[in-house]
Order: structure tokens, then sequence, then C-alpha cells
């Protein structure tokens, strides 16, 4: 059983860190701010969502896991926010590249 | 070589790289980014090294607050116009010497440190029970040092009395600025009013849990200032003229009850700043509360700057 939670913590944290690694090639290589925006957003959702469901189970009882889930929430929360703020600027004054 | 230690050494490059391109970058707005990455790259690495009260003060006041504090500084300079602002050659070098100086003292005493490291680590282990508190950190801070922490408090009201006498006389008691980041928009007002419930609670329990386990104070009180920031930026409150007196009150009042209680404990426990037997943990904790309002009265105020209008009647 443990086994078996260790594989899975092991696999969901590699798949996470996978998509802050391709949502990092996608801030570097993507052309313009919005589509930055858009793998960084990708990236806060899925790679931190696979992260956290992936240290739930070794989370130190039902309280520590509530507040990993919480802080993903958070994290998601203001990630969304801080796009939309960030895209409005932009399609207000344009690009600065 | 284990993965920690690749982690360890990843996190210095990164730090160190972080540090340098602060320096090296050239405006002003992209160094404070970078500075904010850096205090939180610092806090992590303040979290290996098992000091989490550190890192969560690096985060909420090198990061975050200060962070907020140098942004304010670069959008009210963009305001200052036919001022070129750079130093000259021979300034910049004496602070560039002045700073490898420093540096180079501090690498030295890190590097080169006593034989025998003198500290006071386990007589404060020691002695913690008696305190009631948990937290060895709470304990330093506010039975074995208190006296420090005092200051520390008054010195952020210095430092807002500072910002305010920027102000100029005609507006002296008027209502702090705010209008560099005024835009508010449909989703920062969603913003500002689906998270400030959350931040509050997470501030409560901060400067709860600081009796216990990491948190405190000022981390607490950080997290309340940048809620009320939140809420005013949005403009769902207005900001409030300097000259209000229950705003005064909360700014002073952490740091006039734990000199209360201080003043107490030359009568009831025959020195200042020593609580009586039995009662350190209750004082502790009313001091804690009392001083996490103080702190995010300062700190929001802080954040806002001078005053720049006059209230209308």
């Amino acid at each position: 059983m443990n086994l078996a939670l260790d594989i899975f913590t092991v696999s969901a944290v590699s798949a996470g860190a996978f998509f802050f690694l391709a949502g990092t090639v996608g801030l570097l290589r993507f052309p313009d701010s919005l589509t930055r925006l858009h793998a960084l957003t990708k990236v806060d959702n899925l790679g931190l969502g696979l992260v956290v469901l992936g240290l739930l189970p070794q989370a130190n009882g039902l309280f520590s896991a509530l507040k990993l889930v919480s802080i993903w929430l958070l994290v998601q929360l203001s990630g969304a926010i801080v796009t939309q703020l960030i895209a409005g600027v932009v399609r207000q004054h344009g690009s600065h590249e | 070589m284990t993965i920690l230690s690749v982690f360890d050494m990843g996190l210095v490059v990164l730090i160190l790289g972080i540090g340098a391109s602060t320096i090296a970058v050239r405006q002003a707005f992209a160094a404070v980014i970078g500075f904010v990455v850096y205090g939180l790259l610092l806090s992590i690495a303040w979290v290996r090294l098992s000091a989490v009260d550190v890192a969560l003060t690096e985060a909420a006041i090198g990061g975050g607050m200060t962070g907020m504090l140098m942004l304010g500084a670069v959008a009210r300079l963009r305001f200052v116009k036919g001022n070129d602002t750079r130093a000259s050659l021979p300034v910049r070098f004496a602070a560039g010497v002045l700073c490898a100086l420093v540096a180079a003292g501090l690498a030295t005493a890190v590097i080169s440190p006593p034989e025998a490291i003198p500290t006071l680590a386990p007589m404060v282990m020691e002695n913690l029970a008696q305190s009631g508190l948990g937290n060895p950190v709470a304990g330093v801070l506010f039975v074995y040092r208190a006296l420090d922490t005092l200051l520390e408090k008054v010195v952020l009201i210095l430092a807002l009395l500072g910002v305010w006498s920027l102000a100029p006389d005609s507006v002296w008691g008027g209502i702090p600025g705010l209008r560099l980041y005024a835009q508010s928009n449909s989703t920062l007002t969603f913003l500002a009013q689906l998270l400030p419930p959350v931040g509050i609670v997470v501030a409560i329990y901060m400067c709860w849990v600081g009796a216990k386990e990491p948190g405190g104070a000022f981390q607490g009180g950080t997290i309340l200032a940048a809620m009320w920031l939140l809420v005013m930026i949005a403009g769902l409150k207005s900001v409030p003229s300097i000259s209000q007196p229950w705003l005064r009150l909360l700014l002073v009042v952490g740091p006039v009850i734990f000199l209360a209680i201080g003043l107490a404990g030359m009568v009831l426990a025959n020195a200042f700043l020593a609580y009586p037997p039995g009662y350190a943990k209750p004082l502790i904790i009313a001091v804690e509360v009392a001083l996490t309002l103080s702190i995010g009265v300062a700190l929001g105020l802080l954040a806002t700057g001078p005053p720049e209008r006059v209230q209308q009647q």
C-alpha cells in the first residue's frame, strides 16, 4: 500500500514537473505576451495541481492535505486574476517589444 | 552526492544569478522584479536551513512588502521628468567599493567561523517551558530579547513618520496618494472581494500559531496590510486621511501595550519587560495580537505613501 502511494506520488509530481518545464519553454519561446501568459497559466493550474495531487498521500493528516489543496486554489485564483490584469494592460497599451 | 545537495547547489546558483542580474539590469522596474524573485528564492534557502520563521518573514517583508514599496518608488520616479537620476562615476565607484567591503567582511565571517560557535540556544531550549511558548523563536523575540522586538516596532512607526514628512505643509494630515496603482477594474474588484476574508483568516492563524510554531506578528501583520491595500487599490474602500484618530490609535496600540506590560514588569517581576511568573504566555499573546494590528496598519500606510490631497469636508 505504502509502495503504491509512493509510486503515485513520484509519478504525479514528475508529471507536474514536466508541465512546469513545458510552461517555462513556452514562456521563453512563445512570440508575444498573450501567448506567454497562456503558457504560464497552464503551468499554474496543471503543473501545481499535479504536484499537490502527488503530495496529498504524503500529507500529515487531513488538515495538512486541506492546506495543500487551499494553496493550489489560492495560486489558481491569483494566477488567473494577475493574468487577466496583465492581458488587459497589453490590450490597452500594446506590448513593449 | 544526494538529490538534496544538488537542489541546494542549484538554489545557490539561482540566488547568485538573480542577485547579479538585479544589479546588472538597466531598468529600475526590472531590477525590482528581480529583487522580489531574489527574496522568494532566499526564503526557500531559509527553509532549507530549517529557519522557517525567517523564511516566512523574508517572503512577507523582504520579497513582498519591500518589493511593493520599491515598485511604488519606481512608479513615482516616472512622474519626475527631466531629472537624470544616474549618479556620477565617482559616486557609483565609491558605492561599489563600500558594497564589496561589506560583502567581503560578511564572507570572512561566514567562511571562517570560530572553533566553538558561541551560542545560547541550549539555554533557550532548557528554559523555554517556563514561558509556556512552544516556538523557540517567539521565546527569544518576546522573552529574552524583548527590548529588541519592542524597538523594532517603534522603528516601523519612525519609518512611517519619515514617509509622512515628505508631504508638503498644505496637505499634512491629508489622504495618501495611491493614484499610482488606482486603475480599478472589475477583475481587481472581484479579487478584492474574494481574497480578504481568506487573507484575514490566514493572518489571524499566523499570529495565533506564532506562539507554538513558525509564524507571528510580523508575518500576520504583513498579510493584513496586503489585504487592506488590495481593498484600497480596488477602490472598495477609500484611503483614510492620516489625521484620523482611529488610524493613529491602531498604529501605536501594539508598541503602547508592549511598553505598558514592560513597565508593569518593573513592579510585578522586578525587571523592565519581564513577565510575572505564570502569566508569560497570555501576556505575550496579547502583545502579539496588538502588534499584528499595528504592523498591519503601519505597513499598509507605508505602501500608500505620503499624504497628497486634503480631505474634502
